[in-house]
């Protein structure tokens, strides 16, 4: 029995399909899931999403955050942009950090929920120059 | 009595007065296309992130801690109304109803001693309001020149409020735009963003079933505070394609209307041109015979 998994951002539904396994970075590591899972929301931060059939990967791709609805029956992944692994690309990746890390170095120390914003946008932006490099 | 080189040129001038309506119909009928499809492929991204939502809220918003984008402030005294226009005009009264709304909005709140702030997107409401409230109008937004608006368009926006909840610079924002029903109708709406509105029926389920059910990681309240800002842009969002979409629906019925006026008056002018053009041959007519006779 497969898991329906679906990726989906604000401008359209990008993938959906029934997979035998996905792997999502979920805040605190990532997590595989299989059919029967325990229902959960998880928060997703910047990494990859493995699908797989059987054994073997099919599809890998990259999501700079999100969220996601986890069911017995189905995965449903919110994420603001999933792209192949393929297509990543390591200067956007770099640029990305970049600028993450200019706004970290210019928020203001106190102003905690900034500092926190900008630390998760830097570990996006260096997942996605990592899996650029891997690919 | 006009003479009949001025009924010519004004036949003319009114059927290229015409071909430029239609030729407008048709462009916005193609653009109507794409926004609406546009509106359609953001739909299921809005479904999802509202049955997470109902999930999430009702188990946060009784605690002391729950964010303020989901509560408000607890305050009723700053409004932030947030006016969602088209650029362009030619689109019937689509841009003055969301404006006259809003002016109306703005009277009531004030008569009621409350203070209230503009936050105008649209170059047309933004006008129409700086007119008379130009001391509300703390900033706006515009996309006049741009072909279509994406996410982060939305996104922009909604950093924007979120930074002005942070700072307590408002207790309840409403956003106003033009709902799309259908390519004729679109109705001016208010939609309060801050303090959120949960549908009632979604509240009681989300309470007695999915909270007991769901497990959340890292916990509520991290992923309610990341969730909610997204959702406030999706809401913005929502809000930006319905108003893109509305604008081309009105803009086409407008056109369609305007080109079916010229059409009407085409024939109301050629009729005068031909009547007038016959009165001239019958005259000539009776000139030359009567001189005839004369002979």
């Amino acid at each position: 029995m497969p898991v329906d998994l679906e990726i989906v951002s604000p401008e359209k539904l990008l993938l959906s399909k029934p997979v035998d396994m996905v792997v999502i970075p979920g805040a605190e590591g990532e997590m595989g899931v299989l059919p029967l899972h325990a229902p959960m929301i998880v928060l997703l931060r910047g990494g990859e999403i493995r699908l797989y059939s059987g054994t073997n990967v099919t599809e890998r791709l990259y999501v700079s955050g999100g969220f996601a609805e986890v069911t017995p029956e189905r995965v449903t992944v919110l994420a603001n942009e999933a792209t192949p692994l393929a297509e990543v690309s390591r200067a956007e990746g770099e640029r990305r950090l970049a600028a993450a890390e200019a706004e970290y170095a210019a928020a203001d120390r106190m102003d905690v929920p900034a500092l926190d914003a900008a630390q998760d946008r830097m570990q996006s932006a260096r997942a996605m120059v990592e899996l650029a490099q891997a690919a | 009595m006009p003479s009949l080189k001025d009924l010519r040129n004004r036949i003319n001038s009114v059927k290229s007065t015409q071909k430029i309506t239609s030729a407008m119909k048709m462009v916005a009928a193609a653009k109507l296309r794409r926004a609406q499809s546009q509106a359609e492929a953001a739909r299921p991204y809005a479904q999802r992130m509202e049955r997470m939502l109902a999930a999430l809220a009702a188990s946060a918003a009784g605690s002391p801690t729950a964010p303020r984008a989901l509560v408000g402030t607890g305050r009723d005294q700053v409004h932030l109304l947030i006016p969602v226009t088209a650029d362009r005009g030619l689109a019937g009264a689509f841009n003055s109803n969301v404006s006259r709304m809003t002016r109306n909005s703005i009277r009531r709140l004030e008569g009621e001693g409350k203070t209230v702030k503009i936050l105008a997107v649209g170059r047309k409401g933004r006008d129409f309001l700086k007119r008379e409230f130009s001391a509300n109008l703390i900033g706006d937004v515009t996309y006049a020149g741009r072909k279509s608006i994406n996410f982060t368009d939305a996104q922009e926006i909604g950093t924007r409020v979120t930074t002005m909840l942070m700072a307590g610079e408002f207790d309840v924002a409403t956003v106003i735009y033009n709902q799309f029903h259908s390519v004729i109708t679109q109705v001016p709406t208010e939609m309060q963003l801050i303090p959120m509105k949960l549908p009632e029926a979604k509240v009681e389920d989300a309470a007695a079933g999915a909270h007991a059910i769901y497990e959340f990681e890292p916990d509520e309240e991290t992923i309610l505070a990341h969730l909610l800002p997204q959702n406030l842009a999706i809401q913005l969002y929502r809000a930006l394609l319905e108003n893109a979409a509305g604008f081309y629906g009105s803009q086409m019925s407008a056109m369609d209307n305007a080109t079916r006026n010229a059409g009407d008056m085409i024939k109301r002018l050629s009729q005068n041109y031909n009547r007038a053009r016959q009165a001239n041959i019958t005259r000539e007519l009776i000139e030359i015979i009567s001189g005839a006779e004369a002979v």
